[in-house]
């Protein structure tokens, strides 16, 4: 029995698809470790997180290959409650994630914890979900009528809420100002160093992964075109290639070394 | 009718000035969102919005085509009220792409969906169809005319919402984060649209949490916190340090080029081209 959450040749397609969106996708995600996972538009990046969190083929249909396993047990073999304590998945759309049924944020990230029966007692995790995205202050306004970026952080919480070991995130900072993402980016290792969750963390924005992600694995039509250390990935001159934006200091030391400078050590640090 | 091609340039006549003259707005739930706001933008001009989710510029955009109303204030197309244009006379004017694009997509076709807009201009056949070939394929939508918006991603969708509001050829663009959901490619797409309409002499809009994008394709960026404008300038002057101050109380930060620049005591560099350039001038003194 292998701990983690654990792919293994995961070729999966679509039902009626003539292609599967994935295939032969090697990876690992263990406790406390961040894993981001980077590819152009329509790589695979959103598939790779529904069948990560059993959603696909689970739930929406089409046809699995290979093996996706969590401590040992293959996914389909859990039921979706179990599955949901484990395994929490932040969809790319916030709008698709809340339940358009609650009067408030408060009850909106408090509908998994009450849907799943959990004891009065689990309430407090509501409010540590709320206040660790930074949203106590909102939680008794109408969760529809909020901005695009509190919205997904409405959604980040509810999954939060169920504090599950994994965190699957599809690109949980895409609709927020650069104050919320860092806001975000340090939740997460915060959450990764106290809760010792292992994160799957999709993200065009590379900057937050040199941050945070152990591990980067770019995905290109399906594949795994590049995968190990985050560092060593993120600097990898065949990301731009793949269609990845390099993060800041990368992209910075190339158009200084283009222009025939020398890349000292002081312009490395004040690059950041 | 306006042309538009590689060469076509609309003359800044034809463009209208924008201004919104101490426009104020609260929802109807009472939410304050913008106060007294006052700005004019010129025919031709390119100009970045930015501040913190909820500072009001979504609000502030949506009264540039009458999907709101100030509730104190005018807002101002050629120094004419726009509460007396007709919808669809604004609609000829001002193009708003939505921040989510699902608010905005409707049809069952590629390409139905972007004939829509100017088909009720007026455009059929030959003349219809040249539009929607020449938007779908400013995005790089071309070989999907036919599929539907729902069998695309999410980055797809939004562009299919922005090739939707490009073949409207209004002479005034308003893009509400054009480049959140979009890879390197589909960014690069939308920052050709963006210099692509500014050629043109259009005046181009744009609200966006991306500083880097911000900086290198727009001339003026306006800075927004709690409904006010509390910065406007060129990006040298909103992203140099001595605005940082004002920048971080709108909690935003400068992009890394910028603040690379300060700490090696280069003056306002807010794009890497701009750091790289002082950099190498640095070198030769």
């Amino acid at each position: 029995m292998s701990e983690g959450l654990v792919l293994a040749g995961a070729s999966y397609r679509y039902a009626g698809a003539s292609k599967p969106t994935l295939r032969s996708v090697d990876l690992r995600l263990d406790s406390g470790r961040v894993v981001g996972v980077v590819g152009p538009n329509e790589s695979g990046k959103s598939t790779l997180c529904l069948v990560v969190a059993g959603l696909a083929p689970g739930v929406i249909g089409g046809r699995l290959e290979g093996s996706v396993g969590l401590d040992g047990i293959e996914l389909n073999a859990m039921r979706s409650p179990d599955l949901a304590q484990q395994c929490g998945l932040l969809f790319q759309n916030s709008a698709t994630q809340l339940s358009n049924m609650t009067a408030t944020v408060f009850e909106e990230v408090a509908f998994g914890p009450c849907n799943l029966k959990l004891p009065p007692v689990e309430v407090i995790e509501v409010w540590w979900a709320l206040r660790t995205v930074g949203l106590e202050k909102l939680a008794s306004r109408d969760p529809v009528r909020l901005s695009g970026g509190q919205g997904q952080l409405v959604a980040l919480a509810s999954v939060l809420a169920l504090r599950p070991r994994y965190l699957v995130l599809d690109e949980p900072t895409s609709e927020l100002d650069p104050a919320g993402t860092k806001l975000v980016t340090e939740a997460l290792e915060r959450i990764v160093r106290e809760t010792g969750a292992g994160i799957l963390l999709v993200e065009h924005k590379t900057d937050v992964l040199a941050r945070i992600a152990d591990e980067v694995l770019v995905l290109d039509h399906g594949t795994v075109a590049l995968s190990g250390p985050a560092a060593t990935v993120l600097a990898d001159p065949r990301l731009a290639e793949l269609g990845v934006e390099p993060p800041a200091g990368v992209r910075l030391e190339r158009a200084a070394k283009a222009s025939g400078l020398e890349w000292s050590a002081e312009l490395a640090e004040a690059v950041g | 009718m306006i042309t538009q091609g590689p060469a076509a340039v609309i003359s800044n006549a034809l463009v209208p000035s924008v201004e919104f003259e101490a426009v104020s707005f609260a929802y109807p739930d009472g939410t304050r969102a913008l106060e007294e706001v006052s700005l004019r933008i010129e025919p031709g001009e390119s100009v970045a919005v930015v501040g913190q989710n909820g500072s009001g510029k979504s609000t502030l955009v949506r009264h540039l085509n009458g999907l709101l109303r100030p509730t104190a204030g005018r807002v101002m197309l050629d120094g004419l009220d726009i509460r007396g244009l007709h919808v669809a006379r604004l609609a000829e004017r001002v193009g708003l792409a939505f921040q989510n694009p699902d608010r905005q997509l409707f049809a069952g076709r590629v390409a139905t969906e972007v004939a829509f807009g100017p088909r009720n201009l007026g455009l059929s056949g030959p003349a219809l169809d040249e539009r929607v070939g020449a938007a779908l394929a400013d995005v790089g939508l071309d070989g999907e005319a036919v599929s539907n918006p729902y069998d695309l991603g999410y980055s797809r969708r939004k562009l299919l919402a922005l090739a939707s509001v490009l073949a409207m050829r209004t002479p005034i663009l308003v893009l509400d984060e054009p480049t959140t959901g979009q890879d390197a490619r589909g960014v690069g797409r939308v920052r050709d649209v963006v210099a692509g309409a500014v050629a043109e002499g259009r005046t181009v809009i744009a609200i966006s949490h991306d500083m880097r994008f911000v900086a290198e394709c727009f001339d003026r960026v306006v800075v927004m916190r709690a409904g006010r404008v509390v910065l406007d300038g060129t990006p040298e002057l909103v992203f140099g340090e001595s605005a940082w101050p004002e920048l971080r109380a709108a909690d935003l930060e400068p992009p890394r080029a910028a603040v690379a620049g300060a700490r090696l005591g280069l003056g306002s560099t807010p794009t890497d081209a701009a750091l790289v350039a002082e950099l190498v001038a640095a070198g030769r003194r």
